[in-house]
């Protein structure tokens, strides 16, 4: 079991990242909160709702206000850019043609892209993969982002950009992001709030300061990097 | 005793839960064809893969068929004057058997293939995720119109393959081998009757059924990278190859 004993809230309006080891069931965690993963046991609660006890057409109407970044951006590679964030468009609502093109246009500004609309996405860098992802996640406003591993993978300047780019939709949007990452510098850089996830329990949470300061010892050993044999 | 048990019974397990699954993937495809909302340009893109352009292969294996079948059954016919024959026997074993057989066996190397390729790779890059966490179901928009298609197109290519075998043998027999023309298109109007053609289509829908279920599930439950995709792929081919000539056995039997 991955996860076991888990509590969490995520503030709304906030920028909330989750740390800890890799294969520590970050990814699995993020999951549960989309409804993609359900729980042996417990509830999850978005917006006052269970989601574990909904099924098809209520559960996609609450994975409406979810906006989601994966990993390695999972864009649908049948299809160009201007597709891909227009895919969640056509699916969801009635809109003239030229509308859907202005959506797609502006969502792709915001991320700092403009010009690839007719590119694939097996023609794009792994920074701008992530971009369009994110411009996707966008197309319908969401009220919830999240985030899996943003930033992993990229150089460091992709990586500057691409935090940048996450505080910078979470001012414009006020939506609630949850951030997965090992990453500890672009942790600090981007979190209102921290959480620790360790063997499946969150064993640290608070505010940036409250992280760094904190004496947690697992906690010190990870923000550190430094591998101890007797805690790994 | 046990342990011999166990040895032979745990394949047997594995094999009728593998059918299971691929039974409830079937109901679910139906039960998604009836419910809104209907995305006719997904429809028709997989027509278009499946049908359109399998047309050039299935149009190339069945006239080959047809030319070889003509050959063999002359020389066969030959040895007690049966050459008239041929014409009948070329069109009878086209529209009955090798007509939906080898136009299976070739769009299942073609099309089922590469369903288990293009889903299991969504599969494994998270694009299916992706797909649920938009709120769109990926059963309705990727597994139902490739099914769709498949049971929609592989009759039409059927016929197709079906025609241009019968051209082909017509081509060898009376061309090359000198069979009188007339003898050889009367011969196939006296023996062969409307439900050779139909049952001969009935099964292909099955195989078309068969090819694209298999390919959609093989793809839908990968697991493991890049080789994981490469192994689906294979087993899509192998398994449906396999199921459509067993099927092939029982539905003749029932049919003819």
């Amino acid at each position: 079991m991955v996860l076991d004993g888990l509590n969490l809230t995520i503030e709304s309006q906030k920028i909330t990242v989750i740390i800890g080891r890799s294969g520590g069931g970050k990814s699995v965690l993020l999951k549960h909160m989309i409804g993609l993963v359900k729980p042996d046991a417990g509830r999850i609660l978005v917006d006052g709702t269970d989601i574990t006890a909904l099924k098809g057409a209520e559960l996609n109407e609450i994975r409406k206000n979810f906006g989601m970044l994966f990993q390695d951006a999972a864009l649908f590679d049948s299809m160009n850019v201007g597709e891909n964030v227009a895919f969640p468009i056509k699916e969801h609502r009635r809109l003239a043609k030229k509308e859907v093109q202005r959506i797609i246009t502006d969502k792709l500004l915001e991320v700092g892209l403009s010009g690839v609309t007719h590119k694939m996405p097996s023609e794009l860098s792994g920074g701008m993969r992530k971009r369009v992802g994110l411009a996707r996640a966008l197309a319908l406003d969401p009220k919830i982002i999240l985030f899996d591993e943003p930033t992993t993978g990229l150089d460091p300047i992709m990586c500057d950009a691409i935090d940048r780019l996450i505080v910078e939709t979470q001012k414009n949007t006020h939506a609630t992001c949850v951030v997965i990452s090992h990453d500890i510098e672009s942790t600090f850089k981007i979190a209102h709030k921290v959480a620790m996830l360790y063997k499946g329990k969150i064993i640290a949470y608070g505010s940036p300061e409250e992280i760094k300061t904190s004496s947690n010892p697992v906690l010190r050993q990870f923000i550190e990097g430094k591998y101890n044999p007797e805690n790994s | 005793m046990i342990k011999i048990l166990e040895f032979t019974g745990r394949p047997f397990i594995l094999i009728i839960e593998e059918f299971g699954r691929i039974l409830l993937l079937f109901l679910s495809t139906i039960s998604w064809l009836f419910r809104p909302p209907f995305r006719f340009a997904v429809v028709f893109k997989q027509l278009e893969f499946v049908g359109v352009s399998s047309l050039p292969v299935v149009l190339i294996t069945g006239a080959f068929t047809g030319m070889v079948l003509a050959i063999q059954t002359y020389y066969g016919f030959r040895m007690f004057g049966g050459e008239s024959l041929v014409g009948a026997t070329v069109a009878l074993s086209m529209t009955r058997e090798l007509g939906p057989a080898i136009t299976a066996l070739m769009v299942t190397g073609r099309a089922g293939s590469s369903m288990a390729a293009e889903i299991g790779t969504m599969r494994v890059t998270e694009q299916i995720d992706a797909l649920y966490t938009m709120s769109v179901n990926p059963f309705q928009y990727l597994v139902m119109p490739r099914v769709l298609a498949g049971i929609i197109m592989l009759p039409l290519l059927t016929v197709t393959s079906d025609f241009i075998g019968i051209v082909g043998g017509y081509f060898v027999g009376v061309h090359l081998l000198n069979i009188n023309s007339g003898i050889f298109v009367a011969r196939i109007i006296e023996f062969v009757d409307l439900h050779d053609i139909f049952n001969g289509l009935i099964k292909s829908a099955v195989f078309g059924l068969i090819l694209s279920l298999i390919g959609c599930y093989k793809g839908f439950y990968t697991t493991g990278g890049a080789a994981g995709v490469g192994k689906a792929t294979t087993q899509a081919v192998v398994y449906a190859s396999v199921s459509i000539l067993i099927s092939d056995y029982f539905l003749t039997a029932v049919m003819f």
